[in-house]
């Protein structure tokens, strides 16, 4: 009860920062409409180049605005020094972590569904049927790229070069689980059963227990240095 | 020297080196239940390096330390339980209200506050006016006040403190020396280190010398005052430099 109500009370807190200063959610959302504009500025109106590359450039979407958001994740620790503080607090370290990856998780699902709207809107395409699928793969594509992201940003918290490291040993490590999340999404757009990419599910569930695990022993051992 | 269950920050033989540069060596402390040590130097003499050690934030090179017969390099958890450190930094955040950051803090310690608890140790700092009001809004001395709230709601047994009077006022200086009068009086033991020899230093019992990387005096207060310490703490300085 204790380990779930201090995981909680890292969730809350998180949350009640980001919505009072909107700090990351509003650099996200703007970041995510260059994005937007680029993507649409290089197809055009190529309808097939479009659907072709659309699974593709979601997630590249998702990825670099994940970058920015991950890459932020311990920025509210290092002012005041609150990261000594968390340090110091007794007891299981990982509920910390695991409230983390649920901010983590929580602000990258909302932006992600941001992204989704406005890619319907901006290139006209109906998504409308593909929701459930689709949000099944982000919910299992994200959970993957917010426990290792969540991980790695703890541990470059105090480096130096840590907008350098941070996507430099991110990247390599989320190739599986952005292989799976593209393969997927393009089934459910493509409005394929999600029974025909059971593999790549499997492989993105595998991903995310084999993550979370990880991050989950070995986080203590990280803020401890 | 676990068996001296008066004993609640024990440290033998202490050394710790940045980049080949020693900042404590061979460093001995005893601080007993009840005691108040107030830890002196100049800038730079190793005073916090010294205070976060014992917090288990920082990894000696070498030596023992014990807060409250735990190992702080074998058990750190153990010592943890018993400690409250006052550091430089605030340890608040800026967009959560004082009320707020108590609450956050006192649960992720594993003693989650009660709603009386909380507001009784805004009211003991005098923030229980700005006690929904975000840090953001909060003067530095505000926020020292509200990491002391944070102290007294953790309940330690032991308190670290670097700097505590630096930014309180007289009305706040008053109450914490009050305040740190009455944990000794409850068993608590206090590692302070202070630049101060007014308000504050009362608290103190003993004064050790950090100069050099080494404890060079350490001496009981009352016999010489304030002001026999101030002399004396200007002697330590001189000699090693």
């Amino acid at each position: 009860m204790t380990y779930a109500r201090r995981a909680w009370i890292v969730l809350w807190k998180d949350v009640v920062t980001e919505r009072r200063s909107k700090e990351t959610l509003n650099a996200l959302v703007f970041f995510s409409l260059l994005l937007l504009f680029i993507f649409q500025f290089t197809l055009g109106d190529d309808r097939e180049r479009l659907v072709a590359a659309l699974p593709g450039l979601l997630w590249l979407g998702f990825v670099l605005s994940g970058l920015v958001g991950l890459g932020r994740t311990f920025l509210t620790e290092r002012e005041n020094d609150c990261w000594d503080g968390l340090l110091l607090a007794p007891g299981d370290k990982s509920a910390i972590y695991l409230g983390k990856v649920a901010g983590n998780l929580a602000l990258m699902l909302v932006v992600e569904a941001i992204l989704l709207a406005l890619f319907a809107l901006f290139f006209n395409v109906d998504i409308g049927r593909a929701v459930p699928a689709l949000s099944l793969v982000l919910l299992l594509g994200t959970v993957g790229f917010a426990a290792v992201g969540t991980l790695f940003a703890a541990m470059t918290a105090h480096v130096r070069a840590r907008e350098l490291l941070f996507p430099v040993l991110l990247l390599p490590v989320e190739v599986p689980v952005l292989l799976a999340s593209v393969k997927a999404t393009e089934a459910a757009l493509a409005g394929e059963p999600l029974s025909a990419v059971a593999h790549w599910l499997k492989l993105l569930v595998a991903a995310d227990v084999v993550y979370l695990v990880a991050g989950l022993l070995t986080f203590d051992a990280l803020l401890e240095g | 020297m676990t068996g001296d269950f008066d004993l609640l920050i024990t440290v033998r033989g202490l050394r710790k080196a940045y980049a080949g540069h020693l900042v404590l060596d061979k460093v001995d402390l005893d601080v007993r239940r009840g005691e108040g040590v107030a830890l002196l130097g100049a800038n730079g003499a190793g005073k916090t390096t010294l205070l976060r050690i014992v917090a288990t934030l920082v990894r000696p090179t070498s030596g023992r330390v014990l807060v409250a017969g735990a190992d702080c390099a074998r058990d750190p958890e153990a010592a943890r339980r018993q400690l409250g450190f006052l550091a430089h930094g605030s340890w608040l955040y800026e967009d959560l209200t004082a009320l707020e950051n108590l609450h956050f803090w006192a649960t992720l310690g594993g003693r989650p506050a009660s709603a009386s608890e909380v507001c009784g140790a805004l009211a003991a700092v005098d923030l229980e006016r700005w006690a929904n009001e975000r840090v953001r809004a909060f003067s530095a001395g505000m926020k020292r006040r509200l990491s002391i709230a944070r102290l007294v709601i953790a309940r330690p047994r032991v308190l670290l403190l670097d700097e505590p009077f630096t930014g309180l006022d007289q009305q706040g200086a008053k109450w914490l020396e009050e305040h740190l009068q009455t944990f000794k009086s409850a068993g608590g033991a206090i590692l302070m280190s202070t630049h101060s020899f007014g308000r504050g230093f009362g608290v103190a019992d003993r004064a050790a010398v950090l100069a050099g990387g080494r404890i060079t005096a350490d001496t009981a207060v009352a016999p010489l005052g304030a002001e026999g310490v101030r002399r004396l703490y200007e002697l330590a300085i001189e000699e090693s430099a």
